[in-house]
């Protein structure tokens, strides 16, 4: 057995522990007077129960998030009933409401985005973990990880006035075209080219889950163990075939946990999308038209809204999106954590 | 046989230089990214910054003016968030990882924490207008700091719980061993060893926050005017920038760049800062 106070931890405990510590220690014990103790003994339990009513406060949060958004929400749901989830219409004159609209809008935008978003993670995980020149690894890493840093309403800005328009100029009238005598694709990419719309909101998530899913790919990739990368490498497989067949295998739940937070995030967004998607509460083949999103009608619709079923509505289509978003989230979260435990064995 | 096999092996090699091209390719689309949307800041927003932007008030439509109230709204709200949100963090994380390490109420916190880590931001603006708007009825500067400080909440919770968890245990049990109570341990011993992540936790949720729009359209609003009274709406500079980027005038438009190349620098100066101190190097030390 090891003594608990060896010579080295002792030097640790100097270096490291200023020299009131030692010393209250050192009355603690030497005195050991009765109110001395019992001192202690109440300091300990108040920071006790305080960090731990603390830690409660993280659940009474969530738990206060989803009873007021049910609250909220009741006079919506209780005048539309279950068809509040199907109904098309959107309308503040007659109060009708329904979240049909946003709701395919908030998939249909996620779906794309993660469409073009997730091969280029991965695509710039290979590089950072396999392919980069040490030196740069971590400048690299850092820029990637720099984009999570810019804030939601720069990306809005930045895709209202620099992507749309160029997109409306050079890149939809180009896709209008190309896909003119496509059976399903001419429908895609029907009508004319607005800049805003579905897809330059997608566009923009694209680039916005960007730094999420890189940095949990880039760091389940590593922990692949060389001695595996190796043994692939020692039979001629090519770079390649090592991800393909050796890293992607191993970390699969890993990515798939990457890839679901990501996916969390472009649902939950708000403020980037709300530039750009148009903002019409309608559901249209096109991807070139525009639309709208839970968040954006929220973002867009909450301050004007005027009447009790108007608001409701609104708070229950954040509900809706709360429930999708916690689903997916949790989702990730426990596949991460499999993986986590898979490694640990 | 051969000429097979020297296919087959052309084959591999030209799909992974495919492969390996596409893969460099992502990673220069990762960077052309940040710096376009960088640039684009610099370009629009530079010309515009002046002394003016310091010292005037957001002006009506069509006249020139300046962003202080927005940028002392933005200040004070997110300094009122840190200081409601980081404490509560700080002891939350402190029980994960000193009291109930293996616990179930720790693994249960652990997992809701991460979840609200990435939870849309509008929606905990619902919540706030739900518990705070609605019953107070107007819009307040005190609503704006409470969503703000349950952003913040999560980001310190989980830097808090890993950090501690980096001590080494040997040290809590030298200075235990010493007579030290428990609670002198962790002020004296786990937060001292602990300091650079704790102060790089901080300094991520203020970044995260400061560019927070969404959980404020609805809770401290927006103030055209200077005003320091926390019960009423105050201007911030998100949703300024959302209101005059979206405005058809161009003083308001030039405004809103300049408030977006602001902000952005800070972020990325505290994100950068927060990376330094955290970096392997520095907490050697």
């Amino acid at each position: 057995m090891r003594p608990l106070l060896s010579l080295s931890h002792y030097n640790c405990v100097q270096a490291r522990v200023s020299g009131s510590v030692v010393n209250n220690a050192v009355t603690a014990v030497a005195g050991r007077t009765s109110s001395t103790l019992a001192r202690n003994k109440l300091l300990d339990s108040l920071l006790r129960i305080s960090t731990r009513s603390a830690a409660i406060v993280v659940l009474v949060m969530l738990t206060g998030v989803i009873l007021s958004l049910v609250d909220g929400a009741l006079p919506a749901l209780k005048t539309f009933g279950f068809s509040f989830i199907h109904t098309q219409s959107w309308n503040p004159v007659t109060e009708k409401f329904g979240a049909a609209a946003p709701v395919y809008g908030t998939i249909v935008t996620s779906l794309i985005a993660m469409l073009i978003g997730v091969p280029i993670s991965i695509g710039i995980a290979i590089f950072i973990t396999e392919l980069c020149p040490p030196r740069l690894k971590r400048p690299i890493s850092t820029a990637i990880e720099l984009l999570a840093g810019i804030p939601s309403i720069i990306y809005g800005i930045w895709g209202l006035f620099v992507l749309a328009p160029l997109l409306q100029k050079y890149v939809q009238p180009l896709l209008i075209g190309a896909f003119e005598n496509v059976p399903v694709l001419s429908s895609l990419f029907a009508g004319p080219p607005y800049g805003i719309g579905i897809l330059t909101a997608s566009l923009i998530l694209s680039i916005m889950v960007l730094p999420f899913i890189t940095s949990i790919t880039r760091d389940v990739f590593e922990t692949v163990p060389p001695m595996l990368k190796e043994s692939a490498y020692g039979l001629g497989c090519t770079t390649w075939e090592v991800v393909r067949h050796v890293v992607l295998p191993f970390t699969k739940t890993g990515v798939i946990g990457g890839v679901m937070l990501g996916l969390g995030r472009a649902l939950g967004e708000t403020m980037a999308v709300t530039f750009v998607i148009g903002n019409a509460h309608r559901i249209s083949h096109s991807l070139l038209a525009p639309g709208t999103t839970i968040s954006a009608s929220i973002a867009n619709e909450f301050t004007e809204a005027d009447g009790e079923l108007y608001t409701s509505s609104l708070i229950a289509l954040g509900l809706i999106l709360f429930v999708i978003t916690f689903i997916v989230l949790a989702g990730a979260r426990l596949l991460l954590l499999r993986m986590k435990r898979a490694e640990g064995h | 046989m051969n000429d097979s096999s020297m296919t087959l092996y052309k084959r591999r090699r030209r799909r992974n230089q495919a492969a390996m091209v596409l893969s460099c390719g992502a990673a220069g689309a990762g960077m052309v990214a940040l710096v376009w949307i960088l640039a684009t800041l610099v370009l629009k927003g530079a010309s515009g910054v002046s002394l003016a932007v310091f010292t005037q008030m957001t002006p009506p439509p069509g006249s020139s003016g300046g962003l202080l109230n927005a940028i002392f709204g933005s200040l004070i709200q997110t300094l009122v968030a840190t200081l409601i949100g980081t404490p509560v963090g700080i002891l939350a994380g402190t029980y994960m990882a000193e009291y109930g390490r293996n616990n179930g109420l720790t693994s249960v916190v652990r997992f809701i924490n991460d979840v609200l880590l990435s939870a849309p931001s509008i929606v905990v603006g619902l919540f706030v207008y739900e518990i705070m708007v609605q019953p107070m009825g107007h819009f307040s500067a005190w609503a704006g700091c409470v969503a703000l400080s349950i952003l913040v909440l999560p980001v310190v919770v989980r830097t808090t719980e890993d950090m501690l968890l980096l001590v080494p245990d040997s040290l809590r049990e030298a200075a235990s061993a010493l007579g030290a109570p428990r609670w002198l341990v962790i002020q004296k011993v786990c937060y001292r060893a602990a300091r650079a992540g704790l102060i790089t936790g901080t300094l991520l949720a203020i970044a995260r926050i400061s560019g927070e729009t969404a959980p404020l359209l609805f809770t401290s609003l927006n103030n055209q005017f200077w005003s320091v009274n926390m019960n009423a709406p105050m201007a911030n500079l998100p949703v300024v920038i959302f209101q005059f980027a979206l405005s058809p005038y161009e003083d308001w438009q030039q405004l809103a760049w300049v408030g977006a190349l602001l902000i952005t620098v800070a972020v990325l100066s505290l994100n950068i800062i927060a990376r330094t101190l955290s970096s392997p190097r520095a907490s050697d030390r």
